[in-house]
């Protein structure tokens, strides 16, 4: 995986294999029924996500379980601004006995308003975590942990204020947004097409911050943070930052959910989804942002595909997939194609005259000695790395 | 002008009850390489922990360059008012290139936003040029410092430290776990450095240590016992009695056990 990470810009090859990657999804419209291009649009909108926790992931070495309480804020802020649209009081709330509406739910009616509220919201909610937790030094298992029952708090406390935030039931029946009806022919195609727009640019955006000196301290910061503090940088600063941004990315990918999908309720910013946003990076790739935005795509299609088949064993193959994959492709689904070309190097009869690569894996087991143990969010996946530089070795 | 870059008095450290640094006092003048030795446990890699901020003491003041309150200072904001630090065990950036971890250190900016949007300046590729052939890893920039032998990852964080240009160089134990050749040469390039700074060097090889003509400074059990050069110090009934034993070099507790 490491050496993936510090490789040079992207080859035009990859350039190339990205350009047909986003001709397939500009075309996809054409082939497909509403019904099944909302449900792209919806991987997509999950594909967003995935680019932004691997950031903070994959890149800083920072595990958040909770992201999906950010992708959930941002979901929530646009569903608001649904909502106005269509009732001057919200069902939820009359039924709750509310006769006025809230002061803060007042601005939600401008799309003006709404559209960055979805990422601003997540952003400053996540400084307001991320600050006085990475102050104190809290890293690792146990900033993921924490992040996990924020995730539960949340989702508890959207429940329990029913009259503000449609309790368990969320928020749905939507009619229109930014006063156009989801229902006018090629409203779903906009906002298909303004999700890929949104996750070309994320990705761009983030393959661009990984490139620069950020980029660098944020991998230093996985390697060996209290290092990295004797060299004269701040790494709250640059964690805060990340976690900040990650977060804002985790919302925009919500307000480009719900109108796709059409509902969103507290169920969707809990302990559960939160997890499967960690494992899509995992699947993918982590610290590859191309592939976290692939792994995305594809656990949800599986998803699709084997809840519509065999909704009962979904969750077992759910499981299976991710066991599969970390232990036989510990980098993701962007490290297969390299483990099968170093697989094929190894077959007898095969010429050694292979290139090697240049940037061979160091040594799986790093030990930043400045800072002992607790410095890697190591849930589960470090634990296997040897397996991807053994097979490195071989070759 | 001669003053002192590092002042420290009465410096006392609790952990728990255990006094791990008992009313110490420093000077370090300009220019001037200085060995700690002493013990296991004797509060050695404790004081360098109170000069860089990682370890804040109960009592005492530490100052840097006459006038500056360390104590009054974050580890990261020690570190860019020209303090270095080379820990014990080589601690590179493992996923980085010997580059990448050059140019950590040769330029800092100032957060996030100005990280994203710095660019490398030639001054700074000079210097790391620079430093990187005299310690010997210029033809392996392009590695991944985590693929470097061990001697060759204390360099690239003794390179690291030198590129800081700081003006205080702290060094733990380099030459631990060193064969005879690496040694002469961390030897020589500690020799480098101090002709231009000052340094304070942790050190459990004699042998080392009797090579450089300096001022050694001598903590036993929390406490400075003796300071003065080796020569000096090699005679001090005291130090003898807890530390140096009958033969300076005899395999014992100081000897050289740490670094086979």
């Amino acid at each position: 995986m490491l050496d993936k990470l510090i490789a040079g810009p992207p080859s035009r090859r990859q350039y190339i294999a990205y350009g047909l990657m986003v001709g397939v999804l500009l075309v996809l419209p054409l082939f497909l029924s509403d019904f099944r291009l909302a449900l792209v649009g919806k991987y997509l909108a999950f594909a967003v996500a995935a680019v932004g926790l691997d950031l903070l992931w994959g890149y800083a070495g920072v595990l958040s379980l909770g992201h999906a309480v950010f992708f959930s804020l941002g979901a929530y802020s646009m569903a608001m601004h649904m909502k106005l649209q269509s009732e001057a009081l919200p069902d939820f709330m009359v039924w709750s006995g509310l006769e006025q509406l809230p002061w803060f739910w007042e601005p939600f009616r401008h799309f003006a308003f709404a559209l960055p509220m979805a990422v601003v919201i997540p952003a400053v909610f996540a400084i307001i975590i991320g600050y006085p937790t990475f102050r104190s030094g809290i890293r690792g298992v146990y900033f993921s942990i924490l992040t996990q029952a924020m995730a539960l708090a949340m989702s508890i406390l959207f429940i329990g204020q029913q009259p503000y935030t449609g309790g368990t039931n969320g928020m749905t029946n939507f009619q229109s947004l930014a006063g156009i009806s989801l229902y006018k022919s090629g409203m779903r195609l906009g906002l298909y097409l303004a999700t890929v727009v949104t996750l070309v640019g994320v990705v761009a955006l983030a393959l661009w911050l990984v490139k620069t000196r950020t980029g660098t301290v944020l991998m230093a910061i996985r390697d060996g943070e209290n290092r990295l503090r004797f060299l004269g940088y701040n790494p709250v600063r640059y964690k805060l930052a990340t976690f900040a941004l990650s977060a804002g990315i985790a919302g925009l990918a919500g307000a480009l959910f719900v109108p796709q999908v059409g509902i969103i309720s507290p169920s969707s910013m809990s302990i559960l989804p939160s997890v499967e946003m960690a494992i899509w990076v995992a699947v993918g790739g982590r610290g590859t942002i191309v592939g976290a935005a692939a792994g995305a795509v594809v656990v949800n299609w599986a998803k699709t595909v084997f809840s519509e088949s065999l909704p009962e064993a979904w969750l077992y193959v759910f499981g299976g997939l991710f066991i599969g994959v970390v232990l036989l492709f510990p980098r993701g689904l962007a490290g297969i194609a390299d483990q099968l070309r170093a697989l094929w190097r190894t077959l007898p009869g095969r010429p050694a005259h292979a290139p090697q690569p240049q940037q061979r894996a160091p040594e799986p087991a790093r030990s930043p000695a400045a800072d002992g143990s607790r410095n890697h969010a190591s849930l589960a996946l470090p634990v296997v790395e040897p397996v991807a530089a053994t097979a490195e070795r071989e070759s | 002008m001669y003053y002192d870059i590092l002042y420290a008095e009465g410096v006392t450290v609790d952990f728990d009850g255990f006094r791990a640094l008992d009313q110490v006092n420093l000077i370090v003048r300009k220019g001037e390489l200085r060995f700690l030795i002493g013990p296991n446990g004797a509060g050695k890699t404790t004081l360098l922990d109170v000069i860089c901020g990682k370890v804040k003491p109960i009592e005492g003041r530490v100052q840097f360059a006459n006038e500056i309150d360390l104590l009054a200072h974050d580890q990261h904001a020690i570190a860019r008012l020209g303090i270095s630090r080379k820990f014990q065990a080589p601690s590179v950036f493992d996923s980085l290139t010997v580059h990448q971890n050059m140019a950590l250190a040769a330029e800092v900016p100032s957060g996030f936003l100005a990280a994203a949007f710095h660019r490398e300046g030639g001054a700074a590729r000079r210097r790391i040029d620079e430093v990187l052939d005299m310690v010997g890893l210029a033809g392996r920039r392009g590695e991944v410092a985590g693929a470097l032998a061990h001697g060759e990852k204390q360099w690239l964080e003794l390179s690291m430290a030198i590129v800081q240009d700081p003006e205080l160089l702290l060094v733990d134990e380099p030459v631990a776990g060193m064969t005879a050749g690496e040694r002469e040469r961390t030897g020589a390039i500690l020799e480098a450095i101090a002709r231009e700074r000052s340094v304070v060097v942790v050190e459990h090889d004699m042998q080392f240590v009797s090579r450089f003509s300096s001022t050694v400074t001598v903590l036993h059990a929390g406490r400075v016992i003796c300071e003065g050069d080796f020569a000096t110090i090699k005679q001090d009934p005291t130090v003898i009695d807890v530390y140096l034993g009958r033969e300076p070099g005899d395999g014992n507790e100081p000897g050289d056990g740490n670094a086979a």
